[in-house]
């Protein structure tokens, strides 16, 4: 067991660091970011590589609840107030994909592009 | 104001289609109206508890609780109406019997009203959580309280007529076809509530197989459309489904066809069809 420790934390180190393995919600999938503030998206327009699976961490800074809606991306998921939240999705195709806050679906747009 | 009666419309005709259905399904059944009421008030009351503690649910599970959650709950339902399925195909025969003979007005008591008012709840807790949440946060934003109410009340009253809707239009269907018609409706829900499931279980980064977009119908009936949310609701549709969701869609079918079909009814099982 103690000869196989280096090689177990190589194999994980290995599997933390490579950029995008298919399938991997976690460590693997790209990471980004998003801020929701004055129930407006921050940034708009996200570009992600196609054909890979996302991470997408949304900081809500509103005191308000707000639903991260998108049936492009298939994606529903509501942030509390003064919260932080994780959706997945992916693989996509190159193309746009929009998405809104529901509850404020009159300022809260966005679109992520993957190309 | 108009923004709360959109909403409240919205999410209430997706819980009121499954409970008209199931006040279809149930017709005749003493003491369904309470059961439903009943699976609805614990509902309301579960909704606000929900939106209370968005954010520990939110926050359990390593930030995947919601999706979790709502996994769960359209799991169990699957459950519940597979179930209601198998009993009605073991006990449906002797019931239309005793309905040719005394008329349609008696029907057995014990049929399980207990799964259905569970589905009834369930329903109801996830598009309840979703009004509250949104009605606090508008009013968080300013909005004047009596505006909202209004906008609520109408949203609702416009929800409740169209439950009544889909209850009286299942009602015209004539008694002789009613048990295949509430059959395959309630498979055809229940294949609907898998495919959602694995959606959210994927959207959890539990389960990460088969995720390709299938096909992709949004530009001729796109799912955010009233018609698209009310056949999501009812039959599942989905405008962009993953290979995932399609083999959850038919595994269930296939899964609620073949139990009814063992159950011992020489009745054929058309939910496949």
């Amino acid at each position: 067991m103690t000869k196989l420790m280096p090689a177990i934390v190589l194999a994980w180190a290995f599997l933390a660091t490579s950029p995008a393995l298919p399938g991997t919600g976690g460590a693997g999938a790209q990471e980004l970011r998003l801020v929701i503030r004055n129930h407006i998206f921050e940034p708009a327009e996200l570009r992600v590589p196609a054909g890979k699976r996302v991470s997408l961490s949304i900081s809500n800074e509103d005191p308000t609840p707000e639903e991260f809606d998108s049936s492009a991306l298939k994606v529903e998921k509501v942030i509390p107030g003064k919260s932080r939240a994780v959706v997945r999705f992916g693989p996509l195709d190159p193309g746009r994909y929009e998405f809104i806050g529901e509850f404020h679906a009159d300022t809260a747009k966005g679109v992520v592009i993957a190309e | 104001m108009l923004g709360a009666l959109i909403i409240v419309f919205r999410e209430v005709i997706e819980a009121g289609l499954i409970i008209g259905i199931v006040l279809a399904v149930t017709r005749g059944v003493p003491g369904r109206g309470q059961w439903v009421a009943g699976g609805v008030a614990v509902a309301v009351l579960g909704a606000a508890l929900l939106a209370v503690f968005a954010e520990s649910i939110s926050s359990a599970f390593e930030g995947a609780g919601q999706e979790m959650f709502n996994a769960s709950v359209l799991g169990i339902a699957v459950a519940m109406l597979m179930w209601h399925n198998l009993w009605m195909a073991s006990h449906g025969q002797e019931m239309a019997a005793s309905m040719a003979a005394v008329g349609h007005s008696v029907t057995s008591g014990q049929r399980p009203m207990a799964a259905l008012a569970l589905v009834v709840g369930l329903a109801t807790l996830r598009e309840g959580s979703e009004v509250v949440l949104f009605l606090y946060s508008i009013v968080a934003a300013g909005t004047s309280a009596s505006s909202l109410l209004l906008g609520g009340t109408l949203g609702l009253a416009a929800g409740a007529a169209f439950t009544a809707l889909t209850y009286y239009g299942l009602l015209a269907i004539p008694t002789r076809h009613i048990f295949t018609v509430t059959t395959v409706l309630i498979a055809l829900l229940a294949a609907g509530m898998a495919a959602q499931a694995v959606q959210f279980l994927d959207a959890a980064g539990l389960i990460n197989v088969l995720g390709q977009r299938l096909w992709d119908s949004s530009g001729w009936l796109p799912q955010d459309s009233i018609v698209g949310r009310l056949l999501h609701t009812l039959v599942g549709y989905t405008d962009r489904p993953t290979e995932l969701q399609l083999v959850a869609y038919i595994a269930t079918l296939a899964i609620m066809t073949l139990l009814t079909r063992i159950s011992g009814s020489s009745r054929p099982a058309r939910a496949a069809t």
